[in-house]
């Protein structure tokens, strides 16, 4: 979504405030020019359409307008048929309006042979006309007019007036029977926009008690509602809302995400440790408990690092400058920065690996996995090294990985290990197939030598002796297991 | 290419009439607001906008400056605005700052909105409320429909799908319901009408109703028959990994509005190229519905040809070479440039690929679609979330193992929420209650409760409270049932075969083999039954809203069987390339057209960005 929206930018213009204007088109059009050049491919094809009919061009107004030969096309078509009944949507006059989807093909009905169309004019008028007596108080009007207009229409017809766009008055929709009457038609319609138009209306003449008791019983009314409330931002009566239907996790979760809002960290966190009093699901106010955990620390570590950024004193922050701010980061990053610049505090300190790990109870894995991949960052394979230490009950070291050590290699691999270091890990790899493929990818020769002797397969080593190095120690110890008497090789 | 087609496919309507109609009801609604003016146009549909008009068309109809709308004061200088938008409560909400700023000092200007593709009541409701109501005029520019390709018209209404399906607001029913008309009164009349989902069926009955209204001249039809389908109808297709050409560059490089725009990776210089992708682009048409794993072979082979075209030129004469140069050259080179640009896209696309170990990515993806080992599918999907790797693909992954498990083991959910959490923000917490409520990501409900519920009350009451009560049921916990289906329409070829990807045998090349895209099956199996019979198990898995009915005969009846054979499929939430290319797979099969009608090309990420909360 953020990179679609930064792609909307470029392709546009991206000068924030200035417009460009048609005058110097060298400088401000050129960001349009691919654009302009795709749209001219389809000029081209208007244009090649005009040359072909040759039309004299129509007029809407009595101005000249740039000729649109398929209309033209139409106009002489249907003055032919003049007196078969016209295929597209009457317009009829004495009733000002048209539905919407009828006003597509209005602009055909334009050209039927007539320069001046009294009929389209009309459509127009007819939209703004019943805009403003759908929302205009009804004490406008004079009484007589009232009478005559709105008492007429039943709660279908306003309902399918409203869906054509026509004129029509809510106000003489009074007692709630009636109200409800028309709420319960707009949902029969299936109509979103008729729906909110009708829950706009209710909204304004229902105490929201009423209002919210009758949305209970309605859950398609109800779901229009709650999208209306979000989208013009009315967060008090959606909350309101949502607590008189007894849903009070939605009430929750939608306080919740007011913290997005507050850029202030302090103020932030402050916030997050008054949504702990919300009744979330327990096992989502575990996670809101955490949020707020995390930022609290955040801020501290971010306080601290600063000032040891600054005062230059601290080698790590030297050579490797932070790029961003802690704060508002997740969980696994903040583990990650520590595992980075923290990784050998004590457990005492906020900033420490360990005591971040203890604090938000992080699997074994996936401290690992950070922890494995912050050192190799930084080159320290010591580090790494110490992370796969593991005594057994006999005191023999072996290396031993929560992720399989095809995983290990990857991470390291990525990380631009040395190959003498990605050997070792290679040589841990159980599968005896996939062994060999990452040992060949990550050009751990030692391990592909092994094999092919293990496997007493000459033609292998043969045919490998060709990828190694010439006169490197590789090849050397090629040359002595080929020369060696005591191998009885298959092949 | 290799495909066995049937010849007597017939022709596709001619859609760029629609082009033209948008275009000049825009220019009449322009010219509704004589003299110079500057236009503010919403972002997003810039590159619609562009497609049907250009700035010259603009400039002739008086517009002096264009501005994009970006929430932010206006610095014009033009007596007239004009503001052409989406019905959209945020933007009508700046419009109105914008003129109550003018207020202030007494400045007085015109002012029109031009909504499109139409205008809705709570937009007018801003306008009262901040006063403005009068001092703007109002218009609607009905731009339903916008060509992409010979074969694809989109809506560009990417909204459609979380309103509709998330927030559960109705308002772009009767929008659908009007662009289906306007097919239907250009290129109509239907002969039948299939679909299945909600939305569907009240979009079809606001065509309906649309049809009653308006009147219908007598013409020949061009369109035989239409099928509606709502996008959660199949969640599963559009969040697999796309491996058709098509798909797979919309997957890494974003198309919009049919162009694409390739970085200086693909077009080897420092610069960015935008191309547009379609039928007209002759290297691409061959390969945009291809296999990835083919498009090499091809290309290669393309460029083979190529270079042997050149070099015809040693060993001509002068007169020769003149007609070569004349009548050659131009589509060479044209050639020369698309292929390398395609070379190059396919050459980016495999680097990023290896890069994140697509193959075992392919891989977990078929074991959940086949409901193997379940367990290691769980572990790769962990670590991928261990390792903070791509936020939106953890998300696809732990969705597609929802949709096909039927949900996840309450002790699983909640694992991988934690662990997600920690990984990505906390702030998902509104994600993960967003993908619940739409039945994307849920817990497995403990026994079988709900069924039990539904059978006890089933018998209590008459049959059609029972299903109106089912409905409520599976709207509270929607179960996808995907096993079930899969097996019932055998979605998922057996894996001991060798699917050879050259010749395809069914849609599933789209997916290597491994998968029928639901979708498409449910298309094709309906067009064969002609209605729904035989599938009563199917649509009760689907939870219900099929139907299938017959417009009134008596039409024209000449060169009724080809009509017959074009086929409108209209995805309503949005579909994927890789869906169209299984479409215009089935077509080339059975002998049909497909042409498929969309309110937005989507695909993973875009579904699933749409239902992304961690953001104000």
């Amino acid at each position: 979504m953020i990179k679609s929206k930064v792609d909307e930018e470029d392709y546009w213009h991206s000068s924030k405030f200035k417009a460009f204007t048609f005058d110097d088109e060298d400088d401000e059009l050129s960001r349009l020019k691919e654009s302009r050049q795709a749209v001219n491919n389809i000029r081209r094809l208007v244009e090649e359409d005009d040359d072909e009919d040759d039309v004299e061009r129509v007029s809407w107004s009595g101005e000249p307008v740039g000729s649109i030969s398929w209309s033209v096309k139409e106009t002489a078509a249907s003055s032919q048929r003049a007196d078969r009944e016209p295929a597209f949507p009457k317009i009829s006059t004495d009733t000002p309006s048209i539905s919407r989807s009828q006003s597509g093909y209005s602009l055909s009905s334009l050209f039927k042979g007539k320069p001046k169309v009294g009929n389209f004019q009309t459509f127009s008028d007819a939209l703004t006309d019943s805009s403003v007596r759908l929302y205009a108080p009804e004490l406008r009007k004079p009484k007589s007019e009232y009478k005559d207009y709105v008492s007429d229409w039943s709660p279908e017809e306003t309902v399918q007036r409203l869906q054509q766009g026509k004129a029509v008055s809510l106000e003489r929709f009074r007692t709630l029977q009636d109200k409800l009457l028309l709420l319960d038609h707009a949902i029969a319609a299936h109509d979103g926009n008729v729906i909110t138009a009708v829950l706009i209306y209710l909204k304004r003449t229902l105490c929201k008690e009423v209002l919210f008791r009758e949305l209970e019983s309605r859950q398609t009314a109800l779901r229009h509602f709650i999208h209306y409330l979000s989208e013009t931002q009315n967060q008090r009566l959606l909350l309101e809302l949502h607590r008189a239907l007894g849903k009070a996790e939605d009430a929750a979760l939608l306080q919740y995400k007011e913290h997005l809002s507050i850029t202030d960290e302090n103020k932030r966190r402050d916030f997050l440790k008054n949504c702990l009093s919300l009744p979330f699901s327990a096992e989502d106010l575990a996670h809101v408990q955490d949020h707020y955990t995390l930022l609290e620390r955040q801020i501290i570590i971010e306080v601290t690092d600063r000032q040891a950024e600054c005062g230059g004193k601290v080698e790590i922050f030297q050579k490797f400058p932070r790029k961003a701010l802690i704060l508002n980061m997740p969980l696994i990053t903040t583990l990650y920065y520590c595992c980075f610049y923290h990784y050998a505090e004590p457990e005492g300190t906020f900033s420490s690996p360990l005591n971040i790990r203890q604090t938000f109870k992080i699997s074994e894995k996936q401290y690992f996995v950070t922890a494995l991949a912050a050192r190799a960052k930084l080159k320290a394979w010591l580090d790494v090294d110490a992370l796969f230490a593991s005594r057994n009950w006999l005191g023999f070291t072996r290396k031993k990985s929560p992720l399989s050590f095809q995983r290990v290699v990857d991470i390291l691999q990525k990380n631009s290990a040395p190959t003498h270091v990605l050997q070792d890990y290679v040589a841990l790899v159980d599968d005896g197939e996939l062994r060999l493929t990452l040992a060949q990818k990550h050009k751990c020769h030692d391990i592909v030598i092994s094999t092919y002797r293990d496997m007493k397969d000459r033609q292998l080593l043969l045919g490998y002796r060709g990828k190694v190095v010439r006169g490197s120690a590789e090849e050397r110890k090629i040359d002595d297991l080929l020369s060696n008497p005591q191998i009885r090789w298959k092949n | 290419m290799a495909h066995s087609a049937r010849r007597d496919s017939p022709e596709l309507p001619d859609f760029s009439i629609l082009k033209r109609l948008a275009r000049d009801q825009l220019i009449y609604l322009l010219e509704q607001l004589p003299g110079k003016k500057d236009l503010f146009i919403e972002a997003d549909l810039m590159s619609p906008l562009d497609r049907i008009a250009n700035v010259s068309t603009l400039k002739q109809h008086e517009v002096d400056k264009l501005y994009k709308v970006e929430h932010k004061p206006v610095i014009s200088t033009s007596d007239q605005l004009c503001f052409l938008i989406r019905p959209r409560i945020q933007t009508v909400k700046w419009i109105c700052d914008v003129v109550n700023t003018d207020k202030v000092p007494g400045k007085s200007r015109r002012y029109k909105i031009i909504f499109t593709p139409q205008k809705f009541y709570a937009c007018e409701a801003v306008l009262e409320e901040q006063g403005i109501f009068g001092d703007v005029s109002i218009d609607e520019w009905p731009f339903y429909l916008l060509p992409l390709d010979d074969d694809i018209i989109s809506l560009e209404l990417p909204e459609f799908f979380q309103d509709n399906f998330l927030a559960g607001d109705q308002r772009w029913v009767r929008t659908a319901g009007s662009a289906l008309h306007l097919l239907y009164s250009l290129y109509g009349p239907f002969s039948k009408v299939y679909g299945i989902g909600r939305c569907s069926k009240m979009a079809y009955e606001s065509w309906r109703e649309q049809v009653e209204e308006g009147e219908q001249k007598a013409r020949q039809a061009e369109i035989g028959n239409v099928f509606l389908i709502d996008r959660d109808v199949d969640f599963v297709t559009p969040l697999c990994s796309q491996i058709v050409y098509e798909g797979l560059v919309d997957d890494i490089f974003r198309i919009k509005c049919g162009c694409v725009e390739f970085g200086p990776d693909v077009t080897a210089s420092d610069k960015s190229v935008k191309v547009m992708l379609n039928s007209h682009d002759k290297v691409f048409s061959e390969i945009r519905n291809e296999h990835f794993s083919h498009v090499f072979g091809f290309l290669s082979q393309k460029a083979r040809n190529l270079q042997t075209a050149y070099d015809k030129r040693q060993g001509m004469d002068i007169k020769q070479m003149k007609t070569f140069v004349s009548e050659e050259l131009k589509g060479l080179k044209q050639e020369h440039r698309l292929l390398s640009l395609h070379i190059g896209a396919s050459e980016s696309i495999m680097k990023k690929k290896t890069k994140q170990d697509f193959q075992e990515l392919l891989k977990t993806e078929h074991l959940l679609l086949e409901g193997f080992e379940i367990r290691e599918c769980i572990s790769y999907i962990e670590e991928h979330i261990n390792r903070q790797v791509s936020m939106i693909e953890s998300l696809r992954l732990l969705c597609l193992l929802s949709i096909t498990e039927n949900g996840l083991l309450p002790k699983d959910y909640r694992s991988l929420k934690a662990q997600y959490l920690q990984s990505y923000g906390v702030d998902h917490l509104l994600t993960f209650s967003n993908l619940r409520q739409l039945g994307l990501l849920v817990e497995q409900q403990p026994g079988e409760t709900l069924t039990v519920m539904e059978s006890k009350v089933g018998k209590l009451v008459n049959d059609k409270t029972a299903g109106k009560l089912t409905d409520a049921f599976s709207s509270l916990a929607k179960k996808s049932n995907f096993r079930a289906l899969s097996r019932k329409l055998n979605l998922v070829p057996k894996t001991d075969e060798e699917y050879d990807l050259r010749v395809p045998r069914d849609m599933a090349y789209i997916f290597s083999g491994a998968y029928i895209p639901l979708s498409c099956k449910l298309i094709e199996q309906v067009l064969e039954r002609d209605g729904w019979t035989g599938l009563e198990e199917v649509t009760r898995l689907l939870n219900g809203h099929e139907f299938a009915v017959t417009g009134s005969s008596g039409v024209d009846s000449r060169g009724k069987n080809d009509t017959q054979r074009i086929i409108l499929v209209m995805f309503l939430g949005g579909c994927t390339y890789s869906e169209i290319s299984a479409l215009r797979f089935l077509g080339r099969e059975k002998g049909y057209k497909f042409i498929v009608v969309t309110t937005a090309i989507t695909n993973s990420s875009r579904l699933l960005e749409a239902l992304l909360d961690n953001h104000v």
